[in-house]
């Protein structure tokens, strides 16, 4: 089956940005994810679906090594970023989350000025040179991110005065500032009302022309909607990954009919 | 394939009402067709007005069954084999929706039948045709309800039985119409009789193709062999 609202945006790609092999999470004693292998395609949108506990969190945790900072977490197997291990000795975890980016459920500016939040990542990176270039730069995350409009007049303003909407978004466009390749969003809309959630995911299909988006959502119509690509995991396996709209009409595994269709399983 | 309950039994609930209501519009399109040719046969008036009037309920029936279906997506946003049940459901009335126009049809020319000459074996053979045809419609339903694909792909073979009649009625109306053409009346209403019915066979075959949809998820691809002895003759 062919997803034909991949044809409306020009940038199509087969090419694997990310490639997982045999990835495995333990907690402690407890493994959360086990012998994970995926290609997570770059320009593309994947969502990863699940009951609460299935390993996709930890999974997309694993891909920017945010797992690092959990102390019983022990990631074992192998994930490649444009064919290089980003677990190698020599990456340095601080630059990888620049290159792989984050957007939280829970939307969590700095209690900073709005400017400030869009130009804290570029700063301690290192990515511009004087003012001029860093206006320029907050501007534009903040037009990716289709915030700019509503936030030009009050940039000094602090970002948590903003409508929870707002804020998300704000978050986005600090995720964006550092122009990472990889865009990771652990369910961005659960805290955003109808109308912010649809912006959030015309954002999301806009940031695809320029980098792999992977999404963790619990609505199944949300990864319905935004995803080219759907990995469904459960009791830390990944059981089934392919494209959305054959996971959602015709999925193979009956473990992933089931929870897509709200069945017990 | 059985699926165990939803954790929503709501959702279940409404998916069954909905799967009755197209079982019972089988039935009344059954029936209609039966009784359609009954009364051609036996020249019964009262059976053929029935007939003509009964259409309205299979009609309404249909207009419940969509509405209903239209609220489930818009309510339920059902997916997998949720999303291709309600698709196959809609699917399925429209299809004996116009079975059930074929009946009322036949029920018209009946009654116009009534009051003309007797064509010869006629209606015996429309008989015939009639009851494969409600045989392959009630099969195909079965198979719907069984979710059998094999079953349904054994109908949509059968089809073409019911050309091959088709093929030797209009045939033998034609030689008819040549012989004597005081007969090109009735065997023109004949005729359409007996293409409408063909016309059935077909819906049959779309449900049994809308049955390998739904339990497969995909719809047969191959051609299925057409006997096409109209153009042939």
């Amino acid at each position: 089956m062919n997803d034909m609202r991949v044809l409306e945006r020009t940038v199509v790609s087969e090419a694997a940005k990310i490639k997982a092999e045999g990835v495995s999470v333990h907690y402690g004693s407890t493994q959360a994810l086990k012998e994970v292998s995926v290609d997570i395609l770059d320009r593309m949108v994947t969502a990863f679906i699940g009951p609460s506990g299935c390993g996709k969190s930890t999974f997309l945790r694993c891909l920017n090594r945010m797992n690092d900072t959990v102390a019983s977490a022990r990631v074992t197997g192998r994930i490649t970023l444009d064919g290089e291990d980003i677990y190698a000795r020599e990456v340095d975890p601080v630059q990888l989350r620049a290159r792989v980016g984050m957007v939280f459920q829970k939307p969590n500016p700095f209690p900073k000025p709005i400017y400030d939040n869009v130009a804290y990542g570029p700063r301690i990176h290192g990515l511009v040179r004087g003012k001029a270039e860093m206006d320029a730069l907050v501007e534009a995350s903040l037009r990716r991110a289709a915030l700019w409009d509503e936030v030009k007049d009050r940039l000094t303003s602090p970002g948590t005065g903003l409508s929870g909407g707002q804020q998300q978004r704000l978050c986005i466009a600090r995720a964006i500032a550092t122009s990472p390749e990889v865009l990771l969003m652990d369910e961005p809309c659960s805290a955003l009302d109808p109308i912010a959630t649809a912006q959030v995911e015309e954002l999301i299909d806009e940031l695809r022309s320029e980098f792999a988006v992977v999404i963790v959502t619990h609505s199944m119509q949300q990864a319905a909607r935004v995803s080219q690509k759907t990995a469904f995991f459960h009791l830390g396996n990944l059981v089934e990954y392919g494209e959305t709209g054959q996971i959602f009409t015709n999925p193979g595994d009956p473990r992933t009919e089931s929870y897509i269709s709200g069945r017990i399983g | 394939m059985t699926l165990e309950p939803h954790i929503l039994t709501a959702f279940d609930k409404d998916l069954e009402a909905v799967q009755a209501q197209v079982m019972r519009m089988g039935g009344l399109v059954e029936k209609a067709l039966l009784e359609a040719v009954e009364a051609l046969e036996m020249r019964d008036e009262a059976l053929a007005e029935k007939v003509r009037v009964g259409d309205a309920a299979i009609d309404a029936l249909e207009e419940l069954i969509q509405t209903e279906c239209a609220r489930i997506l818009a309510l339920r946003s059902p997916t997998a084999t949720d999303l291709r049940t309600v698709l196959t459901v809609m699917r399925l009335a429209a299809a004996l929706e116009r079975s059930g126009d074929y009946a009322k049809n036949l029920a018209k020319r009946a009654l116009v039948l009534m009051h003309m000459a007797p064509v010869n074996g006629a209606p015996g053979a429309i008989r015939r045709m009639a009851r494969a045809v409600v045989a392959l419609l009630s099969d195909a339903l079965d198979a719907y309800i069984a979710r059998d694909a094999a079953k349904a792909a054994e109908v949509r073979l059968r089809d073409a039985e019911v050309d091959q009649m088709y093929g030797a009625l209009f045939r033998q109306f034609l030689t008819y119409m040549l012989e004597d053409p005081r007969t090109i009346t009735p065997c023109m209403h004949l005729h359409f009789i007996a293409k409408n019915i063909e016309r059935v066979g077909d819906h049959a075959t779309a449900i049994a193709e809308q049955v390998i949809y739904l339990v497969e998820g995909a719809v047969p691809g191959a051609a299925r062999p057409k006997v096409d002895s109209v153009t042939e003759g």
